[in-house]
């Protein structure tokens, strides 16, 4: 695309240095505290906390994964962490593997059991996984104590040796700690990187709205369940290496109590971020220490915790933090500069005649209740076509069918040629499907941006390459909708008709080859509809194709090519506006039956 | 063949008790969208209660009952205020969570008064049982059987046929629409949330002198009678019964003629089982959001 335009160039040079500058802070911080511990004289007891405190927090990261960026519940982390910290005991003690052989054995088992068990339970909502990671977790109790003779039973095992590499060895507890901390800065920067890549931006979305992540194009399933591995993997790293410090372990250091201290930890501190976790995880640590008189209901204080942080402070006390960084410096919003014009896609001067979306005698029941019947439509390239009907007429109900979030009783459907009929959303979305709702479905913790830029992200979007090329593409879509100045708020600030305007310019975003709005003039004042008919009078004036659902009249009117009439879920009239409206059985539809004849 | 009915009998009590706290959780499932994590617990205290009140002040059973399932209605409507009202807009995983944090303050709480030592409670009659050719029907089993029955039958009664069990039933379809009608929505949830900790707590106090009465009793059998619902069909009323009493029948079978030390396993395999070829359970139907 001519017109995208590489963001770096847009952006003012201050920028750029206050964000090297933050991170050559971050690298300076995390190198002092890989050294301190080399270089100070730790006594066996501080040492064993601190290395405590930095294996769990790799474990508890892992949850920022799956709970914090995904909205997953993992009850399993301890299981996960066993899973690590005995395939290195075993490994180097029963099979005489080096270290660094069965730590990645650790990992990848623990990877293994992740995928497994995400694969048969993420498809269900997010109970399903909650459940079945306790049930995973207590049977590997059962397994770890009952298989005595790989495992060693109850007693667990001893003399686990600590690794040499290349003659360099991390015997001594000052070096091991150092690795142990090196390792949490690497995985915490990873895991705060992928906050702001793509499949993070996709977790997001998955967590704050399931379905519309579903419709504009990101494979939830998929994300769920990479979500749900990455996870693992930390849990099983976090336990290889805590295996390696602490050279004895047993089957009740892997109970589901010890799952719930990672939860308890990863709220505490606050689980959407990786600084996060591991403050509430170090804090857990080292608080027992302080709060021995707890020692036999630190349990039960815990789970009185989670009830009030999930009341009072669902961020933890990172999110409190932030907030508070937010209030004290309120980041400044940077001009951005000229943005390219957005590119839609249409069918000025080829194909324009055919159709791009059939449909053939689509059926959608709900029991007994008919809500499509038999409904036959048909929307052409570069037309706005709108769908009228009065309500319980089944316009939503077809929209939903035509992204795929309902599955048709009966019917075709063919989008762009092809047949879609059985497509998930997530599918469809990649043939070139967008869409809004009717209530609005934004993603609500993020920004106004990021919400554009997951639209933008598509698959199958291929004017927007690149994460450069993404954030001008979906700088183009506010643009379109003029809500570049909002960019930086969350979604949740924004008025309600600005949310609509967002919800569209995500769908635009994704350069849809069809666009379908579930009434998106509901609950807009006057102004804001004239805005809006400006807005889809635009649209067409770019020839995107539009299937558009409303009730007011007025408003079709002005923008339509084409309108069909719905009522009772069947097709009653279908045709050019004027014709349509004069339509008898429309006006009986809307207006009530006009009698013709005196009552008899 | 004696053994076999015999296990037959003894798995279909055991799942009677899978039942009764499925039934509790679909109930508050209904009502809210949410598992209530902490319906096992509900169980589990139901039990302590009756060892504190029957074994420690040696009150009579019946009385025993009363006392539990009243305190257990009250503490069903603290457990609605605490645990689930101040999030009730917030979706449906912070409640999850909030569950969680009770079942842990539960378990730990009991755990920290009573200690960790299991607790017996003795059998509700003083004559165990008969034999008919070569089963044993044990009078505790025949009980727990009975009670369910009789459960079902009432809370079919109650949400078919009245006035507020078809109230609690509208709150359960549609909230803003039952809110609409005029339907008080919070107080049906909060009579919900009593009613299902009473169940529970009757299950619990019904098998206590079947197993030991420990602090961990609850989360077993909650894991039971999670996987319970989701065989029969998560949300489904029937599905809870079926999909328990199947449970509790594989459970005896596979501890007897494969292994004892795995037996809480079974549960679980069969649960996976279910999620892979028919995550929609035997009665249910799979439901989509609405959009």
């Amino acid at each position: 695309m001519s017109g995208v335009v590489s963001s770096e160039a847009h952006k003012p040079a201050t920028e750029r240095r206050t964000n090297h500058g933050r991170g050559f802070l971050i690298v300076l911080i995390a190198a002092i505290t890989v050294v301190v511990p080399l270089l100070l004289p730790l006594t066996a007891y501080d040492l064993n906390l601190s290395m405590q405190a930095a294996t769990y927090a790799v474990a508890v990261v892992g949850l920022t994964i799956v709970l914090g960026y995904t909205g997953q519940i993992n009850l399993a982390q301890a299981a996960f962490f066993g899973l690590g910290a005995y395939s290195v005991a075993l490994g180097t003690v029963s099979f005489g593997l080096p270290f660094w052989l069965a730590l990645f054995a650790g990992i990848a088992i623990a990877s293994i059991a992740g995928v497994v068990l995400g694969l048969t339970s993420l498809r269900l909502g997010g109970h399903y996984l909650a459940m079945v990671t306790i049930s995973f977790q207590q049977i590997l109790t059962l397994v770890l104590t009952n298989w005595i003779l790989l495992t060693r039973g109850p007693d667990g095992i001893w003399g686990i040796a600590r690794p040499i590499v290349f003659g360099f060895s991390f015997a001594d507890g000052g070096t091991y700690l150092a690795l142990c901390v090196g390792a949490l800065w690497m995985v915490g920067f990873c895991v705060e990187r992928l906050k702001h890549s793509k499949l993070g931006r996709a977790m997001q979305a998955v967590r704050d709205n399931e379905l519309a992540a579903g419709v504009v194009g990101v494979d939830t399933y998929r994300t769920k369940v990479i979500a749900f591995t990455l996870c693992a993997l930390l849990g099983g790293l976090g336990g290889g290496l805590f295996a390696g410090g602490f050279t004895y372990i047993s089957p009740d250091q892997f109970s589901f109590a010890e799952s719930v201290v990672f939860l308890t930890m990863a709220l505490l501190g606050g689980v959407r971020s990786p600084f996060g976790t591991t403050l509430g995880a170090a804090l857990l640590i080292l608080l027992p220490e302080w709060l021995r008189f707890l020692k036999t209901t630190y349990l039960a204080v815990y789970g009185g915790a989670v009830i009030l942080l999930m009341v009072f402070m669902p961020e933890g006390i990172w999110g409190l933090l932030e907030t508070l960084r937010k209030q004290v410096w309120p980041p400044a919003v940077l001009p951005v500069g000229r943005v390219a014009p957005l590119p839609l896609i249409t069918w000025v001067g080829r194909e324009t005649d055919s159709a791009i979306l059939e449909i053939n005698h689509l059926s959608k029941h709900f029991g007994g209740l008919k809500a499509v019947d038999e409904v036959e439509l048909s929307v052409r390239r570069n037309t706005v076509h709108a769908l009228v009907g009065p309500n319980g007429s089944g316009k939503t109900t077809l929209l939903n069918v035509l992204s795929g979030i309902y599955k048709p009783a009966k019917g075709r459907l063919l989008f762009d040629g092809q047949d879609v009929t059985g497509l998930l959303p997530h599918e469809r979305a990649k043939r070139g499907i967008g869409r809004t709702f009717q209530t609005v479905r934004l993603f609500t913790s993020m920004s106004v941006l990021e919400n554009i830029i997951v639209g933008a992200e598509r698959p199958g979007n291929e004017v927007a390459a690149g994460s450069t090329g993404v954030e001008q593409h979906a700088l183009a879509a506010l643009d379109f909708v003029r809500l570049t100045e909002l960019r930086e708020q969350t979604v949740q600030s924004l008025s309600y008709g600005h949310q609509r305007l967002a919800e569209i310019a995500r769908a635009l975003a994704g350069n849809p080859k069809l666009l379908l709005l579930d009434e998106p003039g509901a609950g807009l004042n006057t102004v804001e509809k004239g805005e809006l008919v400006q807005l889809l009078k635009r649209l067409k004036v770019h020839g995107l194709t539009v299937l558009v659902i409303d009730h007011d009249m007025n408003l079709v009117e002005q923008v339509a090519d084409r309108i069909t009439v719905l009522n009772f879920g069947r097709r009653i009239a279908d045709g050019p506006p004027a014709e349509v409206l004069r339509n008898p059985e429309v006006m009986a539809a809307y207006l009530g039956n006009v009698k013709t004849h005196g009552a008899p | 063949m004696g053994m076999a009915l015999q296990l037959l009998f003894t798995g279909l009590g055991l799942g009677s008790i899978y039942a009764l706290v499925a039934l509790g959780f679909v109930l508050i499932y209904r009502a809210t969208n949410v598992v209530n994590f902490a319906q096992g617990d509900f169980a589990m205290l139901g039990a302590f209660s009756m060892v504190v009140l029957c074994v420690d002040l040696e009150l009579p059973y019946w009385l025993g009952i009363l006392i539990t399932l009243a305190a257990m209605l009250v503490f069903g409507a603290l457990f609605n205020s605490a645990v689930y009202y101040p999030l009730r807009n917030r979706g449906f995983q912070p409640v999850i969570i909030s569950t969680i944090g009770a079942s842990i303050l539960l378990e730990n709480g009991v755990l920290a008064a009573y200690g960790p030592r299991p607790q017996t409670l003795p059998g509700f009659f003083s004559f165990p049982g008969f034999n008919v050719g070569p089963i044993f029907f044990d009078s505790q089993y025949l009980l727990i059987l009975g009670v369910t029955v009789v459960m079902v039958t009432l809370q079919y009664f109650f949400f078919e046929r009245t006035l507020l069990g078809k109230k609690m039933q509208a709150t359960s379809q549609d909230k803003e629409m039952a809110s609409l009608l005029g339907i008080p929505v919070a107080l049906m949830i909060m009579l919900t949330f009593m009613y299902s900790s009473a169940l529970g707590a009757l299950a619990g106090i019904l098998v206590a002198p079947i197993l030991f009465v420990s602090v961990g009793m609850g989360s077993s059998i909650a894991l039971k009678a999670f996987a319970a619902s989701i065989i029969g069909g998560f949300g489904d009323v029937t599905g809870a019964i079926v999909g328990g009493l199947a449970l509790g029948v594989v459970e005896t079978f596979g501890a007897a003629y494969i292994s004892v030390p795995y037996k809480d396993a079974f549960a679980f395999i069969v649960l996976v089982l279910f999620l892979l070829f028919r995550p929609q359970g035997l009665f249910g139907e799979k439901v989509a959001e609405k959009a």
